[in-house]
């Protein structure tokens, strides 16, 4: 019990401070290994390879991951459920509280000017964040990086370009294109 | 109820087709939020993911909780995010409790990257979508070009660069509505 507690403690910790993408509870989770003994640092780095292969937000997966690992050792597979929920509800709980807050402020002064032109502002630079993100995901993606040299992945490109002019001719849902994707990753062996 | 309901299965579907970090799921965003089923505007999704990404939690998290309190107030915030996490949490409990060798499967590895490749073109449509909103004269497209290299190239924080983009949304209108003015008594 005393360790569903904990877990709780730690998550909504994380929940609270860790800002920005998942990766941002990433700090959260060595301070955790060192302070608690619940995992290694070689721990997380399985988490995280398991996390980025498996679809979900990368930060709730950890978080599951986490929960499930350090609760299963003491209570077997039940335990590990419980736990894995506790610490995802834990991580997304200071969030929603907050989210809820800013949003109801937020609706009172949406038509306010200063709050347009805030906005103004913000909308190319959260435009220009997902392209700069965009960025480094084509970076994973298109080319290899050896510690000689690096070269183009002509495969993954061509993929790309593919299913960007797929999209656009078919609008059919990005769904279809990502299961479209992975079998091709899988059948040409990516 | 039906469409707290509905809340949850939309937000489990992008969950569901989500890899990688909050980024990732805004093409599936656009779709369903959207274009299907009208519950926000584009300009408002990127409100979300701005003020998300310098609120407490990570971004996937706080969008989600955004829409859902949109629609159906506070009990639709937690519905969403409920949705969001729920493919999560059975995924990885099954790979974390049964399969913990799965990230070496090499199939598993030929198909992320065949996702990876494919995930980049629907951001690169969701982004083109995002410009068309966003970019609407010269300010705020020297705005845009400014934090994309500075994102790119530095390691100045995200919540800094919103902020600041913020604060200068606000003197750029200033100095705008004073050109504009001083226009008039010419």
């Amino acid at each position: 019990m005393l360790l569903y507690l904990k877990l709780f403690y730690e998550f909504a910790k994380t929940g609270l401070f860790a800002i920005g993408g998942g990766l941002a509870t990433l700090p959260f989770l060595y301070e955790m290994s060192s302070a608690t003994g619940w995992f290694t640092t070689h721990d997380i780095s399985n988490m995280i390879a398991v996390s980025e292969s498996t679809p979900g937000p990368i930060g709730i997966n950890m978080s599951t991951y986490v929960g499930f690992q350090t609760t299963y050792t003491y209570f077997g597979i039940a335990g590990g459920i419980l736990g894995g929920i506790t610490a995802t509800l834990s991580l997304v709980l200071p969030s929603i509280i907050v989210i809820e807050l800013v949003s109801k402020i937020l609706n009172k002064f949406k038509e306010s000017r200063i709050v347009q032109e805030i906005f103004y502002g913000l909308r190319p630079a959260s435009t220009a964040l997902v392209a700069a993100s965009g960025m480094g995901i084509a970076k994973a993606a298109f080319l290899i990086e050896n510690t000689a040299a690096i070269a183009v992945n002509y495969k993954s490109l061509i993929l790309g370009i593919l299913i960007f002019v797929f999209y656009k001719l078919f609008k059919l849902h990005p769904i279809v294109y990502i299961a479209a994707a992975a079998v091709i990753g899988i059948i040409f062996k990516f | 109820m039906k469409e707290l309901f509905k809340l949850f299965i939309t937000f489990a579907k992008v969950g569901c087709f989500t890899f990688g970090g909050g980024y990732a799921m805004l093409p599936l965003l656009q779709k369903e939020v959207v274009e299907k089923n009208n519950w926000a505007t584009t300009e408002e999704l990127m409100d979300y993911f701005a003020i998300g990404q310098c609120t407490p939690g990570i971004i996937a998290v706080n969008t989600s909780t955004f829409i859902g309190y949109k629609r159906k107030g506070v009990i639709g915030g937690i519905a969403a995010t409920l949705g969001m996490v729920f493919p999560s949490i059975v995924i990885i409990t099954i790979i974390a409790g049964f399969i913990r060798s799965f990230a070496d499967f090499e199939i598993v590895g030929h198909a992320l990257n065949g996702i990876k490749a494919g995930v980049c073109a629907l951001i690169l449509d969701a982004v083109i979508k995002l410009i068309k909103k966003s970019i609407i004269d010269t300010y705020t497209f020297v705005l845009f070009v400014a934090v994309f290299f500075i994102a790119l190239l530095t390691d100045i924080t995200t919540v800094i660069l919103i902020v600041a983009s913020g604060f200068l949304g606000v003197v750029i209108s200033y100095i705008k509505s004073h050109i504009n003015s001083g226009k008039g008594a010419a």
